[in-house]
């Protein structure tokens, strides 16, 4: 309520035709240099994760019986033909890394693709059919926000079995409740307002209604949601990995390889340290990207 | 109030049956048997496979199964674990002290570092301070947990020798636990070593299970206390000359610390998830451990007993934080 | 001014309290928690270990061997056809006093009968308590075995076999076997609490349980009036730590005495510590890949052999084992009799590999799967490493190999059953006789679907040679069969034989005259430390 209040009255400074939405958002996110930032990063995974094949100095499987942890460049004894040293059998860790970025932007698009789209149907289905339908899903949703995620997350995989499908499934039906919170919150909310109630005037159908009126209108909330719902995904699947439930080798996913050198801990610092790095800074990319859009996309939380 | 406190308990009962369905169902179609998990390469006659499967229920059909799970459970019993045979319910809170005390200190650690960074964020908006910890923050939030752990170790335990690498405390003191927090049982016994090498095993895992609500608390009290500074009777306070100081620490803080709190009050199923890996990398005695434990060995009551009451903790804690909430705030009465 | 006055009070009782300085504590870290306290259901060696200093069987096995030494009885007699043992027993054995218990009366006969007719007798009102699953027990064949045990006077027991069991004795002095006593389980069954005889446990042995911590440690006394005499340390702590590489950094720092299972990373560590000594010896076990020889491609003995060759042994030694295994050509373990070092491993060799798959009819290679158990065994620390270094070589002859598991329950049931075309497997022996490994693994008799033989290997030639030598009671003739069958099991080569698993125990110099059981159990009655 005070938000219009404060904004300093610069506004009036403004030229007289609006800028177009899409320029507007764009300026105010170009303002935000971390969330820049984190945009240069996930391009650049992009990329490498489209090019693995090109860029990556050796196979990410293939093993040399003669180069058991070797370690990186700079280090005694290391060599530029592995830059990043070798794992435990002889393999790259830098190709390993490169090829992981793969695992990891398709983890983390393909959960949060999958639980948006599920959540946002249920949740739209909870938002307009009200009555027992609704109690039923929020019902359910809350139940499995009772549970601690990850160990909800490893109860499925335990049903599924440990794998890189599995374990993105699991992670995509822990990450539902939000999303279908959020749709049904917007929905609610959108329903009674002005434009909805003039298309129902009008004679429009409710499925008609649900994607064509309310869908885009609750679209914001979703879209910075999910972003961050990236950074999620790609954590939660790697812990899977560290347990041991997520991607089986030879897969190069980040967690798994960090299970994998987990007893070389003390021998070798590099197998341990670069996957998690790799983690870190990938799930960082995606946060700083998600709260940039949800500054420029939500002009309630703009300051 | 007393309505929305009444709407707000009549939820939780049906909630409780929902997740004791859910959890034996799903626990239930894990495939894999406790009995021939334990067998080994022996492999067991089938004769007395049937036999076992028999003694211990698992031949009736799941729901009948579910059926004299729930009737024993209205009992106060969860069962017994297949692999240690103690009652479920004992090992739990055996176990169950050790989680508290870790995620309390974490609590603690978040607090006293997270709030004060996230009010002098606030009060020095757009610093390199206010920069300096929202950076940190974020990159705190982003932290996959358990190989911030390893890297941890790696470095306070192994390379400068500072932390013990794992465990409650050094094995020399023999301390019988009485509350099972052992800071305080050490205490109690007036045991000053103890007490030391139950405080220096506690430093690392505290600060690992800490990170995630740290950032998250001083993410939260930045933004709360940017939103109270900027209303009006903030300004009023300012304007009448109060100083500084009291217009924050009085004024503005209260108010902020509002949504704070319930952030905390939330972070507690986080916190369970944080735990359970914690306590893997640090092999701390508590239920995260124990569970996975279970799932590993296919221990059907464990798993079932363990995360019904982990389930029911958290459902507790949010209704209190809820209850709690509709007191202080009596807009949410209305809302929900 | 008061908190200076609280502090010094904390301090002076500090002081007051801490530990005589002169009790001699051995810390031993061990892997894991134990299931419980009652050795009678145990499965697994970690509760084996959290009970051996608390109980004593009537017969034992001599420290650091094999052979059956007497325990609770001082002697015993075995009729001429071998069916009928009477065990005198040693008078004078007290029973460990605790908390929930005070003994009366001294071991006797009745404890022993009790002992049996808890695993036996499903009338034994203990038959169930805790658990009825009396594992070891029924694997013994003890039910089938057992006609009947009597007590003849208070301490003289006979026992009647069905028919004559050559490792009866052996069977007895093996944990399952622990004397429990009638006295405190009477009592417990009075009060309502059964189940605590398994919790709070009572036995004769050198030590006594003070505290016990899931997860966290176990504690033990010396027991003072133990009949072979006080043990020379005071205090037994086991430092529960399941991380290997957390246990070394322990035993490192001085924070536990002895560890087992090391991390076979960490060896060569170990091994430059001025302050440990690393003690060594080859385990009863073999690790290996199973083709399934009723399965096409691997019914042709050609493939076999030609996958055989094309797996860098060495490089799997070197990269999962390390200095914990050594490279395995027989199936069975070189320190075990009859071993037949004069077989010739296939070499590896790549080139001839592929040239024999062609010859095969596989001249552009061919697609299998490769399970791998989910779990660490003692006779093979990473399974899916090793899958992951055979899949890289078999992608180098064209060989394509999927990499399987399953839940360790299930993985091992698939196997039995057959469902795989190759399959990492293993054993450990139960008591160092060939036949144990190359009839239980390798005959027909097994080779049924659900049966050990996980090859489903059955050749004729090999067979009669392990059959013939279950019937011959000369061991020079039978070990001369055996080694036939060695020979025979190369050329046909049903499983490329990875490697025998090395039992290693670092152990701090402190630590006087710890002997390596050849069952891997951790005993530490006998023991010593200086300072």
């Amino acid at each position: 309520m005070s938000v219009e209040n404060i904004q300093p009255p610069i506004a009036v400074a403004q030229p007289d035709t609006p800028p177009s939405p899409s320029l507007e958002f764009w300026q105010d996110f170009r303002k935000n240099a971390g969330a820049v930032a984190g945009l240069v990063v996930i391009a650049v995974l992009i990329l490498l994760a489209l090019s693995a094949d090109i860029v990556a100095p050796h196979s990410p499987v293939l093993t040399n019986n003669a180069a058991f942890l070797k370690p990186p460049f700079w280090q005694q004894s290391g060599s530029l033909a592995y830059p990043l040293g070798t794992d435990a059998i002889g393999r790259d860790i830098l190709s390993r890394l490169i090829h992981g970025a793969r695992l990891s932007l398709l983890i983390g698009i393909a959960v949060v693709a999958l639980s948006v789209i599920a959540g946002t149907i249920l949740g739209l289905i909870a938002g307009f059919f009200r009555g027992v339908t609704e109690i039923a899903i929020m019902r359910l949703m809350d139940i499995t926000l009772t549970l601690p995620s990850l160990l909800l997350a490893i109860v499925i995989v335990a049903i599924l079995g440990p794998g890189l499908m599995n374990a993105m499934l699991a992670v995509a039906i822990v990450l539902l409740p939000h999303y279908v919170r959020i749709a049904r919150a917007a929905v609610i909310s959108e329903v009674s307002k002005d434009y909805v109630i003039a298309a129902k005037v009008a004679g429009a159908g409710r499925f008609r209604l649900m994607f064509k009126e309310v869908l885009p209108n609750c679209a914001a909330p979703l879209i910075v949601q999910a972003t961050l719902g990236i950074s999620t995904a790609i954590l939660d699947a790697a812990a899977l990995g560290f347990l041991g439930l997520g991607a089986q080798p030879p897969l190069p996913e980040w967690g798994t390889m960090l299970a994998d050198a987990r007893e070389f801990v003390l021998r070798a610092w590099w197998v341990v340290t670069l996957p998690g790095l790799a983690i870190l800074i990938t799930v960082l990319a995606f946060n700083l990207l998600g709260d940039g859009l949800r500054d420029a996309l939500d002009p309630k939380l703009k300051r | 109030m007393l309505r929305f406190v009444f709407t707000r308990l009549s939820l939780v009962v049906p909630t409780f049956i929902g997740i004791t369905l859910l959890v034996f169902v799903l626990i239930r179609l894990i495939p894999g048997d406790p009995i021939e998990t334990m067998a080994g390469e022996r492999g067991i006659d089938p004769a007395r496979l049937a036999q076992l499967r028999k003694d211990y229920g698992f031949d009736q059909p799941v729901l009948v199964q579910y059926g004299f799970y729930l009737s024993r459970l209205a009992h106060g019993d969860l069962g017994r674990s297949i692999v240690t045979h103690e009652p479920v319910i004992a090992e739990f809170q055996s176990l169950f002290p050790a989680t508290v005390e870790l995620s309390i200190c974490a609590i603690l650690f978040a607090l006293c570092v997270g709030l004060p960074a996230g009010i002098i964020a606030a009060i020095r908006r757009n610093s390199i301070f206010d920069h300096g910890v929202m950076g940190i923050s974020l990159t705190g939030y982003s932290m996959p947990i358990f190989w911030w752990g390893l890297l941890l170790i790696l470095l306070f335990s192994v390379q400068l020798g500072w932390t013990p690498v794992s465990g409650r405390i050094a094995v020399q003191y023999y301390i019988e636990p009485v509350t099972g927090f052992l800071l305080i049982d050490t205490l109690l016994d007036g045991d000053v070593g103890a007490f030391r090498s139950a405080l220096s095993h506690l430093i690392l895992p505290t600060i690992v299970l800490g990170t995630v609500p740290l950032a998250v608390i001083a993410r939260m009290t930045r933004s709360a206390m940017l939103e109270v500074l900027g209303e009006d009777y903030i300004r009023t306070a300012r304007a009448k000359g109060l100083p500084p100081f009291r217009v924050i620490a009085i004024h503005a803080l209260r108010n902020a610390l509002i949504p704070v709190v319930t952030v905390i009050g939330l972070q507690v199923g986080v916190l369970f998830t944080g735990a359970i890996l914690t306590e893997t990398i640090f092999s701390w005695p508590g239920v995260g451990k124990w569970l996975i434990e279970g799932i590993n060995r296919r221990d059907y009551p464990v798993l079932q007993g363990g995360t019904l009451l982990i389930g029911a903790i958290v459902m507790s804690v949010n209704l209190l934080v809820d209850l709690a909430y509709g007191l202080i705030n009596p807009r949410i009465r209305y809302t929900r | 001014m008061n908190r200076s006055i609280l502090l010094a009070a904390v301090c002076t009782a500090a002081l007051l309290t801490s530990p005589a300085a002169f009790a001699k504590t051995l810390v031993f870290c061990s892997e894991g928690s134990p299931e419980n306290f009652y050795p009678g259901i145990n499965t697994t060696g970690t509760s084996f270990d959290g009970n051996e200093p608390i109980y004593n069987r009537i017969v034992e096995f001599e420290r650091g061997g094999t052979q059956v030494v007497p325990g609770l009885a001082e002697s015993w007699t075995i009729s001429p056809d071998g069916t009928t043992y009477t065990f005198n027993l040693r008078k004078g054995v007290k029973w460990h006093t605790t908390k929930s218990f005070k003994p009366t009366r001294d071991f006797n006969a009745d404890d022993v009968l009790f002992s049996i007719e808890r695993q036996w007798k499903e009338d034994n009102p203990y038959f169930k308590v805790t658990s009825p699953n009396h594992s070891y027990f029924g694997d013994m064949a003890m039910p089938k075995l057992l006609k009947s045990v009597e007590k003849m006077d208070d301490y003289t027991i006979k026992v009647t076999l069905n028919q004559p069991e050559a490792p009866f004795l052996a069977d007895l002095a093996m944990p399952f076997a622990a004397i429990q006593s009638k006295e405190y389980a009477d009592a417990m069954l009075k009060a309502g609490t059964p189940e605590k005889i398994d919790q709070d446990p009572v036995g004769t042995g050198p030590f006594y349980l003070v505290q016990y911590q899931k997860d966290a440690v176990i504690r033990y006394k010396a027991f003072p009036q133990y009949w072979g005499g006080k043990a020379k340390i005071d205090d037994l702590v086991y430092a529960i730590t399941p991380d290997s590489s957390v246990r070394w950094a322990k035993l490192q720092k001085g924070e536990c005495d002895v560890m087992p299972y090391p991390n076979p990373a960490d060896i060569d560590a170990i091994r430059n510590d001025p302050n440990v000594t690393v003690l060594e010896q080859p385990g009863l076990n073999i690790g290996y890949l199973a083709f399934n020889t009723q399965k096409k491609p691997f019914d042709d003995v050609r493939v076999r052999k030609a996958l055989s060759m094309a797996i860098d042994k060495k490089a799997i030694i070197d990269a999962v084992y390390l200095s914990t295994g050594i490279a395995a050509k027989n199936p069975i373990p070189p320190s075990m009799w009859s071993y037949n070092d004069a077989v010739k491993d296939d070499p590896y060799d790549p080139e001839a590999a592929k040239k024999l798959l062609a010859d095969a009819g596989f001249p552009n290679g061919l697609e299998t799967d490769l399970w791998a158990m989910p779990v660490q065994r003692p006779y093979n620390p990473n399974a899916k490493r090793i899958a992951e270094l055979m899949q890289a070589d078999l992608a180098k002859i064209g060989v394509k190999a999927e990499i399987k598991s399953f839940e360790w329950g299930e993985y091992r049931k698939r196997l039995q059953a057959g469902e795989h075309q190759m399959g990492m497997f293993g054993w450990t022996g139960d008591n160092g006789d060939p036949d144990n490994f190359l009839h239980t693994l390798l005959g027909c008799a097994s080779a049924q679907s659900g049966g050990s033989n996980i090859a489903k290997f059955c050749y004729k030639p090999f067979d009669d040679l392990v059959m013939k030598a279950k019937t011959v009671s000369d061991q020079s003739e039978r070990a001369k069969l055996y080694g036939e069958a060695q020979v025979v099991f190369k050329e046909q080569a049903p499983w490329f034989t990875i490697a025998h698993a090395v039992q290693l125990k670092p152990v701090r110099k402190r630590v006087v005259d710890f002997k390596l059981s050849p069952f891997g159990r951790h005993v530490f009655y006998g023991v010593d430390v200086k300072d």
